[in-house]
């Protein structure tokens, strides 16, 4: 006869719960990873695919929602796994809000209309696959509850940050040399901010995995505190 | 017999921020180490929860709080429990005279067999109370709300109450002979739970005047109603320990020892 373990109820739920959080992780990468290669390709068929996709993503986020939810009910899930029940509803919201950038970029690729693209796009891919494989080590972080792993991967938004800079500048020239290119310029620069505004989403996500460890909220975007502290020595002055 | 006691003077004003502390205390059954080296401060007014798996001491704990554990034949403490300043095993202290000041609710309701009225004045008469008896048993029910749905019929017999309405005079009784601190030992563990939100709801009241000290195995109960939570368990010689003392908030959310967290999360116990 098999011996019961007292917890196997909750430990099956949780381990849902995780599969359910990549499956969505997937989810969120396919439809970013579509929306740029939409625009590079600029294929308004695939980015109102993606447009109305994003509803898959937000009925994944409530389906995950609820299943904590009745987790929480059931099990009454204490100490490290309520931290992870927490955590997964903030970590939910973060991806779906990525979901949301996503759709953004399909939205501008539908308003570009048949307009070609400013510039090839090289820096933006780039910042899409940075951003994407943060997210994808993130969620292989909180499976793993690797705080250690968690804590690293902030640090490489100052990359995404630094070719978002890139991106703008560039795009500025543009816009300076030949204002007949501000409409489209800055459709990208629109497109660039919501793929830095995605690596800011993962730095969230990876707070939550490091709270999830220490029972702690860590704030680890550093250009966060950079900033407060520029403007705190502007206060002092 | 009682005159070779000597009284409780409270020390210092009733003020402190502690209403009793274990200090290095051991309990024994015979040679059995029960508890070991338990050094606890109970925050006056407030509700502390002690929990911990089966065997593990909670109850003795309980019980060395007002030298219960003497009426087993075989036990005996070693160590201090500080009350008033004053160590209560110290060889003059009146035992009695410790359970009136520091009393106790068990498991199981026990009100004597006579009227609800009887139940709740019994006590105080023994203890010599000078003021009106009717008085003090109404302001003892209302206290353990259970003034509303008794009041006209107090000559009933106290076990013609049901279960929960059985503790609260149990807690109406404890509460008439204004004790200090009271001691609950799994308090509604034998209720539903309904009746088991009552009692917790009345604890919470009853907290703002006496401190209370609550064993409970249901982690739930210790969560939503203690302020403090104590959290012992058993070493290899079986002895129980005291692991983890801390905020009952931080101790379910965010426990710091590693036994806690295997305890609350149910991966052993």
């Amino acid at each position: 006869m098999s011996t019961i373990q007292p917890r196997e109820t909750l430990d099956r739920q949780i381990n849902q719960l995780f599969d359910e959080v990549l499956v969505m992780g997937s989810m969120v990468e396919e439809a970013v990873i579509d929306s740029v290669e939409a625009l590079k390709k600029r294929d308004i068929e695939a980015a109102r695919r993606i447009y109305v996709g994003d509803q898959l993503i937000n009925e994944k986020r409530y389906e995950i929602e609820t299943q904590c939810l009745t987790t929480i009910a059931t099990q009454q899930p204490m100490a490290t796994d309520l931290r992870i029940m927490a955590a997964i509803m903030e970590i939910i919201t973060e991806m779906e809000r990525i979901g949301d950038y996503a759709k953004g970029i399909a939205r501008i690729n539908m308003l570009m209309s048949d307009e070609p693209l400013v510039k090839p796009l090289i820096d933006i891919p780039r910042m899409a696959e940075l951003g994407l494989d943060m997210l994808k080590r993130a969620l292989e972080a909180f499976v793993n509850q690797d705080a250690e792993a968690a804590r690293k991967i902030p640090r490489e938004d100052d990359i995404v940050d630094a070719l978002y800079n890139q991106v703008y500048r560039e795009l500025l020239t543009y816009m300076i040399a030949d204002p007949g290119t501000i409409d489209r310029s800055n459709y990208l620069i629109w497109v660039a901010h919501n793929l830095e505004r995605m690596s800011d989403r993962v730095t969230n996500i990876c707070e939550r995995i490091v709270f999830v460890s220490t029972g702690e909220i860590l704030e680890l975007d550093i250009s966060d505190d950079e900033m407060r502290d520029k403007f705190y020595e502007k206060i002092t002055e | 017999m009682k005159e070779k006691y000597n009284k409780i003077v409270p020390k210092k004003p009733n003020n402190g921020k502690y209403a009793i502390e274990a200090r290095q205390l051991h309990v024994y059954y015979g040679d059995f180490k029960a508890i070991k080296d338990v050094n606890l401060l109970i925050e006056r007014q407030k509700i502390t929860a002690i929990i911990g798996p089966s065997g593990c001491g909670k109850s003795t704990m309980l019980r060395a709080f007002n030298r219960m554990n003497e009426l087993v034949p075989t036990a005996h403490a070693e160590g201090e429990v500080i009350y008033h300043g004053t160590n209560i095993y110290e060889e003059n202290i009146d035992p009695v005279e410790i359970r009136r000041r520091i009393g106790m609710v068990f498991q199981k309701p026990n009100p004597f067999p006579k009227s609800i009225y009887e139940n709740v004045a019994w006590g105080a008469r023994m203890n010599g109370y000078k003021g009106d008896v009717d008085d003090l048993v109404e302001q003892s029910l209302k206290n353990a709300a259970l003034w509303e749905e008794v009041h006209d019929k107090l000559d009933q017999s106290g076990l013609s109450l049901s279960g929960g309405q059985q503790q609260r005079l149990c807690i109406a009784r404890t509460i008439a002979v204004r004790p200090e601190i009271i001691l609950m030992d799994e308090p509604a563990s034998a209720l539903d739970p309904i009746a088991t939100l009552k009692i917790e709801e009345l604890m919470r009241s009853l907290a703002k005047e006496f401190t209370i000290i609550v064993v409970t195995h249901s982690m739930q109960q210790a969560a939503r109603v203690s302020d403090f939570t104590a959290f012992f368990t058993m070493m290899d010689d079986r002895a129980g320990v005291l692991i983890e003392y801390g905020a009952t908030k931080q101790i379910f959310t965010n426990p710091q020892h590693k036994r806690t967290e295997d305890y609350i999360t149910g991966r052993f116990g």
